[in-house]
């Protein structure tokens, strides 16, 4: 299995392990829902070097992306970033990314790390003047994610740290090297710190040495995202899937032809959010119910941290159900009501 | 870790036997395996216990989970507090964390000693 530069210091954190895309991952330290709440109040730190980098360079760098994108990369402001997919000519959802723009003819491509490979063996042949790497192998990422995030970050950072969210600058903490995004997957302010491998074990211990900051494992990253209402690969997102049917017809905005725009259709699934009663959660892959007929199926499923009550996201086949219905669930064997309900769960300051 | 009194199931349940009286409870390996406990779906007093049959449910952020008994008997008290503290599960698992307690008669030969159970989760 892979592990990351930072798997030692996880080990020695005492943190726990599980299997992520092929990834020996931290799962928690301690308790996750302590590493969930410390990311709402304070800050959590998390590795997240199995994702990918792909970087695309030359005069069409961004003339290329947008024949492969759902929106339009060319548009990027240079040190801005958007959220985007790259869809098989199916128009299915190969992945979800974020594209950053770093200069006039290069853009960084942040894959999921499952996704990574078909991500790199998708871009890496075409007829445009630019060049495709694959440099996930040199770079760490480490999220900084929290309402503290940004005073902490401001500690240790060469200048000060002056980007809004969805946006990347070159930057030094303690004299390491480092690209800051301010992004995240937690619904939080914060950032993404992208490092050369050999800088990542010392930026890690920099900023875990804040008294604010709580190291986090996995199983926070999926509770914050899930009430954050992000979807994860996998679960709300695969090859069958297409943008309109996750919710997300919103992003694709790019006014051309792009890979599998030809094939975009009327979505014949919808995502949708449910909240319930009680403490017990609806997980994935537990049945939706209206009456006697089976309506869908959840796709993630916890009882929400910050909010105390049961909160998922599942897709159904009816595509007229909207916020303010009542669906069942079917809790093994128990079938429970849950509301339909607006995404995100969860949203900063609230 | 372990404590030397208890015995254990390979479920990962411990029993403290008390005269006719067993205490049940889930093992720290358990507790840390399963991350943080949220809900207790715990059998009621009065309800009969088998040897390695499902009693129950442990629900914690990321999973659900059986609860085997690891005793044949009757329940005769739930630890109620727990249903709305869970987490004293994982701070305490040998202690205040406990499930319930049965009246029994015997006890399994396979369950095992404190070394054996160590052992077994390594």
């Amino acid at each position: 299995m892979n592990k990351t530069i930072l798997h030692g210091v996880h080990s020695e954190l005492g943190a726990s392990f599980t299997d992520f895309g092929g990834w020996d991952m931290p799962v928690r330290y301690g308790s996750d829902l302590a590493e969930h709440n410390a990311v709402r109040t304070s800050a959590g730190l998390f590795d997240i070097s199995h994702m990918g980098e792909i970087f695309i360079s030359g005069p069409e760098a961004g003339s290329y992306l947008d024949s492969k994108l759902i929106n339009a990369s060319s548009a990027i402001k240079i040190g801005k970033a958007k959220y985007s997919m790259l869809l098989n000519e199916s128009a299915g959802i190969i992945d979800d990314l974020i594209v950053y723009r770093l200069a006039e003819e290069k853009f960084l491509i942040v894959a999921n790390a499952s996704n990574k490979d078909a991500v790199f063996e998708d871009l890496k042949n075409h007829d445009f003047d630019c060049r495709v790497e694959d440099q996930s192998d040199q770079w760490s990422m480490i999220a900084l994610q929290g309402p503290k995030s940004n005073e902490v970050i401001n500690r240790h950072t060469k200048t000060e740290v002056g980007i809004g969210y969805y946006s990347i600058e070159e930057n030094q903490i303690e004299s390491n090297e480092v690209l800051i995004a301010r992004t995240g997957y937690t619904g939080e302010d914060g950032f993404e710190i992208y490092c050369q491998n050999d800088a990542a074990i010392a930026i890690w211990k920099i900023l875990v040495d804040a008294p604010e900051v709580t190291p986090c494992g996995l199983a926070a990253r999926d509770s914050l995202r899930l009430e954050a209402g992000m979807p994860l690969y996998g679960n709300e997102l695969d090859a069958e899937t297409q943008p309109a049917e996750a919710g997300l017809a919103k992003v694709v905005s790019n006014p051309g032809d792009f890979q599998g725009s030809k094939n975009l259709s009327s979505p014949t699934k919808k995502l949708i959010g449910l909240m319930g009663d009680g403490k017990r959660a609806a997980r994935a892959g537990y049945k939706l119910f209206q009456g006697d007929q089976e309506i869908g199926e959840i796709t993630s499923g916890i009882l929400s941290p910050t909010l105390a009550k049961p909160i998922a996201m599942a897709y159904t086949t009816e595509l007229t159900l909207e916020p303010g219905e009542k669906i069942m669930v079917d809790i093994r064997g128990n079938m429970q009501e849950f509301l339909v309900t607006a995404l995100p769960f969860y949203k900063r300051g609230s | 870790m372990y404590p030397e009194t208890y015995k254990y199931s390979k479920e990962h349940e411990w029993v403290s036997v008390d005269g006719d009286i067993a205490t049940v409870g889930i093992t720290s390996y358990a507790a840390d395996a399963l991350g943080d406990v949220v809900f207790l779906d715990l059998p009621k007093v009065g309800d009969d216990t088998m040897y390695l049959k499902i009693c129950g449910e442990i629900e914690s952020t990321k999973s659900v989970s059986e609860l085997y008994s690891p005793i044949n008997g009757e329940v005769i008290e739930v630890n109620d507090a727990i249903t709305t503290t869970p987490e004293v599960v994982n701070q305490d698992p040998h202690g205040e964390g406990w499930l319930f307690k049965v009246k029994f008669t015997e006890l399994s030969s396979e369950l095992m000693t404190a070394a054996e159970y160590q052992e077994m989760v390594g």
